[in-house]
Parts: C-alpha cells; sequence; structure tokens
C-alpha cells in the first residue's frame, strides 16, 4: 500500500513532465498535421539551456534559489522558444502544403541535428549537478517503509500545474487562442478569413518548445543529470502519450502523459525495470487497438 | 433483388436514416431521392458496408437465387461476393493510376486467383498471362462503353470532371456486379454529357445489371427510373412510379418546404 | 540593402541560438561543472550564418525567375536519363570488384545493403504508402534469426537465408494484424514503437541474445559447399581454385551476394508492380475507400506488403549478420529505420531507380565525408585546430541531420518522381507526380 503510494507519487511527478512535452506535439499535429519529430530535442535543449543558465547564474554570485530558478525558467523558456521558431521556418515552412513525408523527414533529419549539434558543442558526456531544492515530508511510514514526497516534486506539480493552467486560459479566452483553434479547425477556410496564418503556426511552434523547454528544466532538477541523448527517448514516450491521449486533444496529451509515467513507474517497480518501455509501448498498442484514435481523440468516421 | 428493411442509422444523437423500408426489383432503375441531408448517401452506405446499420436488415437476392445478407457483411465482400458496386458522390479514382490500371485494380480478385498466390506469376508461371489479357479485354469493353479507349493510358486524375464520373461507372462495372449503386453521377454534368449518361445507364441495365441510383437532377430522374423512393430526414415519405411520385403532395411540400435546395447539388 | 538587414536580423537569431550552447561549454571540473567560455567560435558560427542568408538571398533575387523556368525541364531530363542511368549502374556495380581496391568494395556492399533495405521498405512506404518507422525491426529479426541459429544449430547462411526471410516476414505480420487498420501517424508511432521494442528485448532477454554483448563468431556464406577460409585447403574456394587465400577474396564474394540479393528485391518488386497485388497496393494508397468498394480486401492486402517488406529487410539482416560475423543491438537503432525511409523519400516513393541513387548520395557521400573530414583532421596540425580536428568526424551526424533538411526543401517530391504505368493499351506514359497519391496509412 504504502509503496504503491510512493509509486503513484513518483509516477505523477514523470507523467507530468511527459504531458508537458505531449502537449506540443499535440498542438504542432492539431494545427498542420505533422509529427514535429524534433520537439523531442527541443526539450533536450531546453534542459541543456537550464543548466547553462544555473551554472551562468551560479558564477555570477546569484544564491537566491526561488530567483535563480525563476529566472533559469525564463532564460531557458525564453531560448527554446527561439529555437522552436527557427525550426518551424527552415525546416518545416518551405515544406507547407507540400507531400506528407518530406516535412516527417525534414524534421527527423532536425532532431538528428539538434542531437548532435549539442552532442558536439557540449560533449557527449552525462552532465550531473547537485539538487537545488533538497529535502521533502514524510507522509506514512508503514511497516518500515517511508512514503515521501520531495519538494521537488511538489514543485514539478505546481509548476506544471500553473503553466497547464495559463496555458489553457490563453487557448480557450484569449484571440490568440481562438485563432489557434480556428487555424486547427481549418487552415485554409481561417487564411480567407484572414488569419495570418504563418503567425500563429510559427506561435505554435514558439509555445510548444517554451512548455518543452519548462519539462527539460523539471527534468533537469528532478533526475539531475542530463545528456544528449534524452531528447530522443522522451520524445518517444511524449509522442506516446499525445497518441494515447488522443492526438490534437490538449486535455488528452496531459492524460496520456500522466497515464504513461504511470505506467513506467509502475512497471519499474513491480515487474522490471529494464522492460519499462516495452510495457509502455505495449500498453500504447493494446489501447490504439481497441480506441483507434487514443482516449480523448474525436473519434474519426470516415464520410464517404 | 434488393430488399431493405426497418434501417436505421444513427450517429450519436442524429439518426441519418430512421426505419426505412423499401424494395428494388430486378432490372429496374430504381431511384432515391431527397432534399440535402435526408440520408440517401447514408443509406447507400449501409448498403455497401461502409457503415455498419443501427439496426434493420437489408437483403439481397441475386437473380440466379443466391442470398446475401448484407448488412452482415463486411465492405469488401459485398463487392467481392454479393456483387453490389458503387460510385460515391465525391469522385473516388486511383487518381496517379492510368485509367486502364484503375479498370484492372477493379478486376483485381479474379486476377489475383489466377497469379496462384502470387508465387506462380511473380516467376512467370500459371495462367496469369491468359487472365491478365482477358482483363485487358473486358476493360477495353467498358473503355468503348463510356468512350474512354483514347485516353486509357493517361492518369485518372488528369481527365475532365464528366469523363471522371464516366470512368468511375466503368471502374465499377467491371467488378461484373448485378446491382450498381450510383451516388448523384449527373452531378456537375452538362446536358449532353447528362444524356450520354442515361443512355450509357440504360444500356447497362439492358445488360443485366439493377440501378439503384441518388439523383438531385429531376430531369435525369423522372425520365430513366422505373422506381422511386423519396426520403426526407431518414424516413420514406413516399414510394413509386414516376408519375405518382411527381404529383405527391408530399413530396411536394418536402421539396417546396426546403426552398431551392434540390437544385443545388452538394 | 534589405538583404543586409535581412542577414543581420538572421545573424541576430543565430546569436541568440548559439551564444548558450556554443559560446558556453558545460566543463566538468574539480567542483562539479563550470562554464567555459568560447566567444570564437561562437562568433565563427554567427558570421559563417550572416554570409550564407546573403548568399542565399542574393542568388535567390538573382535566379528566381529562371530557376522557375528551368524547373520542369531538370524533371524532365531527369526521367529521360533514368533509361541510361540505370544500365551504367548496373556495370558500374558488377565492375566495382575489379578495382581491386578493399575500400570501395567495402563501401559498395555497405551502399548496396542500403539500396536492398531501401527497395523492401520502397513496397510497404512507396508502393502501399503505409508509413512505416521501425523497418529496422524487421532487419533486427533477419540478423538475429539466423545468427542463432547458425551459432546454435551450425546452419548454413544458404539455409537460413530463407529462414531469415520467414521469421522476418512472421513478426511483419504479428505486428500488422493488429495494427494495419489504425492510420498514418499512429501507424508511425506503433510501428516506431515495435522497433523499440525488439531492440529492448534483444539487450534485455540475454539468456538468448547474449544481450548489449552481441553473438560472435556468425560463420561466412560458403560458395556451392567451399568455404571461405584462410587455409587455403581442400574444401575452401582458394584451395578449390587453386589459388592464394585472401582476405580480398572473402571481400568481393560478399559484395556479389549482396549485389545478387538487392538485384533479387528489385526484380521481385518489379515484378509485382506489374501483378495484381503491386496494383492493388498502389491503389491502397491512392484510394483505401475506393478499394474497398471494389472487393479487395484491405487488411489481407497491406499484410502482404508489410509481410514481403519485411522478408527483403530480413533477407538483408541475414547478410549484415554474415558480413560483420558479429551482431549486438546497436547496430538496430532508430536511426537505421530514419535513415532507410531518407533514402526511400529522398529517391521518390515507389522509384527503383531513385532509391538506388539517394543510396548512394546518402550512404556513400556519408562515408565520404567521413573520410574527407577525418583527412581533413589529419592536415590540420595548427595547435589551434587541433582540438576541433580530432572532433571532426563528430561532426558527421550532423551535417547528415543538415543534409536531410536541406535535400528535403530542395526536392520534397524525392530525386526521381513521377510514376511509369505498370501496364498500357497503347503507350506508356509517364504520369506527373503532384497526382499520385502517397497515402495516408
Ligand atoms: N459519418 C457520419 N457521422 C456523423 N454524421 C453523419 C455521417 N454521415 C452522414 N452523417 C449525417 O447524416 C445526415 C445525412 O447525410 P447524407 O450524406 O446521407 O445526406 P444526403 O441525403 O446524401 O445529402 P446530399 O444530398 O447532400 O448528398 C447528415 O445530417 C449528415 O451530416
Ligand atoms: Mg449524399
Amino acid at each position: 500500500m504504502a509503496y504503491a503510494l510512493q509509486q503513484l507519487i513518483n509516477g505523477v511527478t514523470l507523467g507530468m513532465i511527459y504531458g508537458l512535452i505531449a502537449v506540443g506535439y499535440t498542438m504542432v499535429y492539431g494545427i498542420i498535421g505533422m509529427i514535429n519529430f524534433a520537439h523531442g530535442d527541443v526539450f533536450m535543449v531546453g534542459s541543456f539551456l537550464s543548466l547553462i543558465a544555473l551554472l551562468g547564474l551560479a558564477a555570477l554570485g546569484i544564491t537566491s534559489v526561488p530567483l535563480a530558478l525563476a529566472l533559469t525558467l525564463i532564460f531557458a523558456a525564453g531560448i527554446a522558444a527561439l529555437y522552436g521558431w527557427t525550426i518551424e521556418r527552415v525546416a518545416y515552412r518551405p515544406l507547407r502544403g507540400s507531400f506528407r513525408l518530406a516535412p516527417l523527414i525534414s524534421a527527423i533529419g532536425m532532431s538528428i541535428t539538434l542531437q548532435n549539434f549539442v552532442q558536439v558543442s557540449q560533449g557527449a558526456r552525462v552532465k550531473p549537478i547537485e539538487a537545488i531544492i533538497p529535502g521533502g515530508i514524510q507522509i506514512m511510514d508503514q511497516g518500515g517503509f517511508a512514503v515521501r514526497l520531495s519538494w521537488m516534486q511538489i514543485a514539478i506539480v505546481v509548476i506544471t500545474m500553473s503553466i497547464l493552467g495559463i496555458f489553457t486560459w490563453l487557448v480557450t479566452k484569449t484571440p490568440l487562442g481562438r485563432t489557434m483553434r480556428a487555424c486547427e479547425q481549418d487552415l485554409k477556410m481561417a487564411s480567407l478569413l484572414g488569419i495570418d496564418t504563418d503567425r500563429t503556426i510559427s506561435l505554435t511552434f514558439v509555445i510548444g518548445a517554451a512548455l518543452a523547454a519548462v519539462a527539460g528544466f523539471m527534468f533537469l532538477l528532478y533526475y539531475g543529470v542530463i545528456d544528449f541523448y534524452i531528447g530522443f527517448i522522451a520524445g518517444v514516450k511524449a509522442f506516446t502519450a499525445a497518441v494515447l491521449g488522443g492526438i490534437g486533444s490538449l486535455p488528452g496529451a496531459v492524460l496520456g502523459g500522466l497515464l504513461i509515467g504511470l505506467i513506467e513507474v509502475f512497471w519499474s517497480a513491480y515487474f522490471s525495470v529494464e522492460y519499462k518501455d516495452v510495457a509502455a509501448f505495449a500498453i500504447l498498442i493494446v489501447v490504439l487497438i481497441f480506441m483507434p484514435t487514443g482516449i480523448l481523440g474525436r473519434a474519426e468516421v470516415e464520410k464517404v | 433483388m434488393l430488399s431493405v428493411s426497418g434501417l436505421i442509422m444513427q450517429f450519436g444523437g442524429l439518426r441519418a436514416v430512421d426505419g426505412l423500408s423499401f424494395e428494388a426489383k430486378t432490372g429496374d432503375i430504381t431511384a432515391v431521392i431527397g432534399p440535402n441531408g435526408a440520408g440517401k448517401t447514408t443509406v447507400f452506405n449501409c448498403i455497401t458496408g461502409f457503415y455498419r446499420p443501427s439496426g434493420g436488415s437489408i437483403d439481397l437476392t441475386h437473380p440466379g437465387g443466391a442470398s446475401h445478407k448484407l448488412h452482415t457483411m463486411p465492405g469488401h465482400r459485398i463487392a467481392s461476393a454479393a456483387k453490389v458496386a458503387r460510385t460515391f458522390q465525391n469522385i473516388r479514382l486511383f487518381a496517379g493510376m492510368t485509367v486502364l490500371e484503375n479498370l484492372l485494380v477493379a478486376q483485381h480478385n479474379t486476377l489475383m486467383a489466377a497469379t496462384g498466390f502470387g508465387v506462380l506469376a511473380v516467376l512467370g508461371l500459371g495462367r496469369y498471362r491468359a487472365a491478365e489479357a482477358a482483363g485487358i479485354e473486358k476493360a477495353k469493353f467498358w473503355l468503348d462503353a463510356v468512350g474512354l479507349t483514347a485516353r486509357a493510358d493517361d492518369p485518372a486524375g488528369a481527365l475532365p470532371y464528366g469523363a471522371q464520373r464516366r470512368l468511375e461507372i466503368a471502374r465499377a462495372m467491371c467488378i461484373d456486379p448485378v446491382l450498381l449503386c450510383l451516388d448523384e453521377p449527373a452531378a456537375g454534368l452538362n446536358p449532353r454529357e447528362s444524356d450520354e449518361l442515361n443512355q450509357l445507364l440504360m444500356r447497362i441495365r439492358a445488360g443485366g445489371c439493377s440501378l439503384l441510383l441518388i439523383e438531385h437532377d429531376m430531369g435525369v430522374v423522372m425520365r430513366i427510373s422505373d422506381h422511386i423512393v423519396v426520403l426526407d430526414h431518414g424516413k420514406k415519405i413516399s414510394d413509386g412510379p414516376p408519375a405518382e411520385i411527381r404529383n405527391d403532395p408530399a413530396v411536394i411540400a418536402a421539396y417546396l418546404g426546403e426552398g431551392e435546395e434540390d437544385e443545388v447539388p452538394a | 540593402m534589405t538583404a543586409l538587414r535581412d542577414a543581420f536580423l538572421s545573424a541576430l537569431v543565430a546569436l541568440g541560438l548559439f551564444a548558450p550552447l556554443v559560446g558556453l561549454v558545460t566543463t566538468s571540473g574539480e567542483h562539479g561543472l563550470y562554464l567555459e567560455l568560447r566567444p570564437i567560435a561562437t562568433a565563427v558560427v554567427v558570421g559563417l550564418v550572416f554570409l550564407g542568408r546573403l548568399i542565399v538571398l542574393s542568388r535567390r533575387s538573382r535566379g528566381r525567375a529562371a530557376s522557375l523556368a528551368a524547373k520542369p525541364a531538370l524533371a524532365e531530363r531527369i526521367s529521360k536519363a533514368g533509361k541510361y542511368v540505370t544500365p551504367l549502374l548496373l556495370i558500374a556495380a558488377v565492375a566495382l570488384p575489379f578495382t581491386g581496391s578493399r575500400y570501395y568494395i567495402d563501401l559498395g556492399t555497405l551502399v548496396l545493403t542500403y539500396i536492398m533495405l531501401g527497395w523492401g521498405l520502397n513496397i510497404v512506404v512507396g508502393l502501399a504508402g503505409l508509413l512505416d518507422l521501425g523497418y529496422v525491426a524487421f532487419y533486427a529479426v533477419g540478423a538475429y534469426s539466423f545468427a542463432l541459429l547458425a551459432t546454435n544449430f551450425g546452419l548454413g547462411f544458404w539455409t537460413c537465408l530463407p529462414l531469415a526471410g520467414i521469421f522476418a516476414a512472421f513478426a511483419g505480420v504479428m505486428l500488422g494484424f493488429p495494427v494495419l487498420r489504425l492510420r498514418g501517424d499512429y501507424l508511425a508511432i506503433v510501428t516506431l514503437a515495435f522497433g523499440e521494442i525488439i531492440r529492448v528485448v534483444l539487450i534485455n532477454w540475454v539468456s538468448l541474445t547474449n544481450g548489449p554483448n552481441g553473438i560472435t563468431g556468425i560463420p561466412r556464406p560458403t560458395l556451392f559447399g567451399l568455404a571461405l577460409s584462410m587455409d587455403g585447403g581442400p574444401g575452401t574456394i582458394a584451395g578449390f581454385f587453386n589459388v592464394e587465400p585472401a582476405v580480398i577474396q572473402r571481400i568481393i564474394f560478399l559484395y556479389y551476394v549482396i549485389l545478387g540479393l538487392a538485384l533479387l528485391t528489385n526484380w521481385v518488386s518489379l515484378r509485382l508492380r506489374r501483378m495484381p497485388l503491386g496494383r492493388a497496393w498502389e491503389a491502397l494508397r491512392e484510394d483505401e475507400v475506393a478499394c474497398r468498394s471494389l472487393g479487395i480486401n484491405v487488411r489481407n492486402t497491406k499484410l502482404t506488403a508489410f509481410g514481403i517488406g519485411a522478408i527483403f529487410g530480413g533477407f538483408a539482416g541475414a547478410f549484415f549478420a554474415t558480413r560483420q560475423a558479429f551482431i549486438s543491438p546497436e547496430s538496430f537503432t532508430f536511426i537505421e529505420s530514419a535513415t532507410v525511409l531518407a533514402i526511400v523519400v529522398l529517391g521518390g516513393l515507389g522509384s527503383q531507380l531513385g532509391v538506388a541513387l539517394a543510396a548512394i548520395v546518402m550512404v556513400g557521400g556519408l562515408e565520404t565525408l567521413r573520410d574527407f573530414l577525418s583527412f581533413l583532421g589529419d592536415q590540420m596540425n595548427s595547435p589551434l585546430f587541433s582540438g576541433i580536428a580530432s572532433e571532426l568526424p563528430l561532426y558527421r551526424m550532423l551535417i547528415f541531420g543538415l543534409a536531410l533538411v536541406v535535400m528535403m526543401v530542395l526536392r520534397p517530391r524525392g530525386l526521381v518522381s513521377g510514376r511509369t504505368p505498370s501496364v498500357a493499351l497503347h503507350k506508356v506514359k509517364d504520369i506527373a507526380p503532384d497526382l499520385v497519391a502517397q497515402g495516408r496509412g
């Protein structure tokens, strides 16, 4: 019981990170119908940017932890947003309206580029840091097994929740969100109605990249170690989460992220760590067989 | 030949077809008409297995006596075993393949049977060569019938609209159907093309294939159909020979109530 | 003037992008990580972006009208040239071992392996229009089934080759059966997941696969029962032909084996394209709904595409195992699937010649680049560049990634686009690429 509770806590934390990345996949997919393969690598870039910012701030002598974290978050999200914008401009926009596979290959190319760019510029070694927010609280003690909730986990859940809150407000209540949803419904129609679709698509990439950078920041804080390769695995998992939740659906992305996080953690805890990825993917396959458009995806009956 | 009874098709809260029953006789041209959104295409989709009906039954009896319960069969079996062919309201050709290839794809099952599971044919053995020659002959026959022989080697997607409509009919005929379902074949045709279409349909009927036809063009409907079923909001409001339908107050009310919509094919 | 301003803005963006990641390097020191400044490198990168942008802009303003007019002509020329390129390539491929250069033969073997994989995947992606991001799984199944059969039961290459194909096809059908009704990107992610599952299983099922350490001592193929061994005794090729045994003989022999396998793949796909099955694949790519209305069993037809594509993946895998004599899960990562898919798309979906050209450009080009870079590294012995020089081979994948982006932006439809009809009543006329669908599966 206590053990399961601990896994639940860990799973939710991990799921939050996946969910944040998945939102970026789902947004881009919803609006231009492509898998932005490089998104996972933007997440990785975001966590490197966070690491650099933290080290830089420490070198500058800023010791207040909340201030350092806030500045890091802003820095990482800002620069990652610039990455998102550039990627769209360079690799996807010229291919807009082109054949389906060209943007996908371009995206895979971008992913390889980013990965190797970071490997070359920052080195291939893993980058460990010390815990920034150590400690936590003990919620329960059952038969010698202590259930712990670290400050870090609380911070992750709180930050994710508030970012998602802001994001939901942005999409549902603001004119920007309205244009985004309009483009998602029908890009061509939206542009005929005078919406600047290029700008909207750019903004989608910018927002998605910023969210991925937040996830990267939290990944760094939570695990305390990153390398240039984390983007691929986390990206595939997050994309799996987006598909599981029903691609195109924002709540679905978060839900899918939580599910993948929980599956992974529980599987590692009760069965085997080695096969945790297999478990996540196998469940994806099973879910898709019974719900071909994911959990919250719109059922698409093709009109003929 | 075709007997639909108590057919229901429910989409979430919307009942697109609501307890529809009608018969189509062997050798007849049966027309299904009704205002936009009446559920005509949905009926076709149920008959040809694209949608599984929420209720009711669809039975097809071949002239030879064999009978099929279409509401239980998967879509591809309805074409291959029950021999029901169809065309689509929005033309669906294999745009990147030539006209001839389109007609050969339609004979897939016959040709495939001659390839000995593909292995023999790949090796150049077996009777595939003869089967393919026969397939091309059949394709030629239908190309001739729809006047597309000269364009046999052009990509289907490059044909003008009217020719695409005719090609779609020819392709459907290549499966040797006993019942051909046409979804608004005259939509977008000019009067001359429309006349040619009428002749083609009469010719198909003369060849022993029954027809089920959705059409908005009343001229075409009144001239060629033997029997008309009128739908509105998923329900049958009238059923009978053209002369009778023309004077049915319920039909007139349904159309007038819907304004000019019957002239605007979707 | 606008060009200058534009280039300046690009440089500004580049500064934002590269200043943190290039200019500030996380380096491990005594007390954990610290940041090292690298201003020169940053300036160089930003300067390159500035110059590059300027060049692109000036060429664009000058060459736009001309390039638009030249485009259809170019496409036509390529498809015309195809008639001569194919036999030339074939002759070159057969003649390559006569150069006697081990380096070229090795490179040729590698390129041919990718050509074969590309042709195999082309059946699935190019003809049937099913997006498969996990093709490497079948490659792995082929390689491991041969390696395991050979090392555990002492079976030879030629016995195992069909078995490897059958196992791979079996894996393809196993995967395809439940997932082929998924459409588009759902299928893509499931195939990607399948590829990863296979790899994770290979790593962790240590008792069978020896885990990350891989399998060693995989036998080489024989020539009609003659072994390729270095002792030159009776029963070996060298002994039979009464020549001195040499490593080069084995390399040449392997080269011809893969050439034969690749040509087999090509021949079968070309034959199938003219058969009802191949036509049904292409029809599926064009319009699945119409196929169903014509009585084609969509699922079975997709399964055959998946299965047959997998067979060739399996063959290539078995060859890979016998050539390397050693395999480990590391050889079967997603990057392999991505490379093969990129070859198919860059080649022009469905085009056999295009795939071959793309494989030559991408794999051959990549290898040439690797050699060029290490050559450059050797030359640059100045103290400033020595650091960069040692890292140069690392840039290989970076350049590969960028090349993918650039090639797609320049030729989104691939090198050889357009489609040749499989049958004609009067005269075969090529079909313009924009009419041909890419499938949604
Ligand atoms: N797959 C589906 N999912 C939900 N609703 C559907 C679906 N297919 C059809 N409908 C609805 O069913 C109703 C009937 O549609 P249908 O296409 O059958 O009309 P129709 O009589 O063919 O009209 P038209 O003359 O415009 O072709 C419409 O309200 C339509 O929106
Ligand atoms: Mg309709």
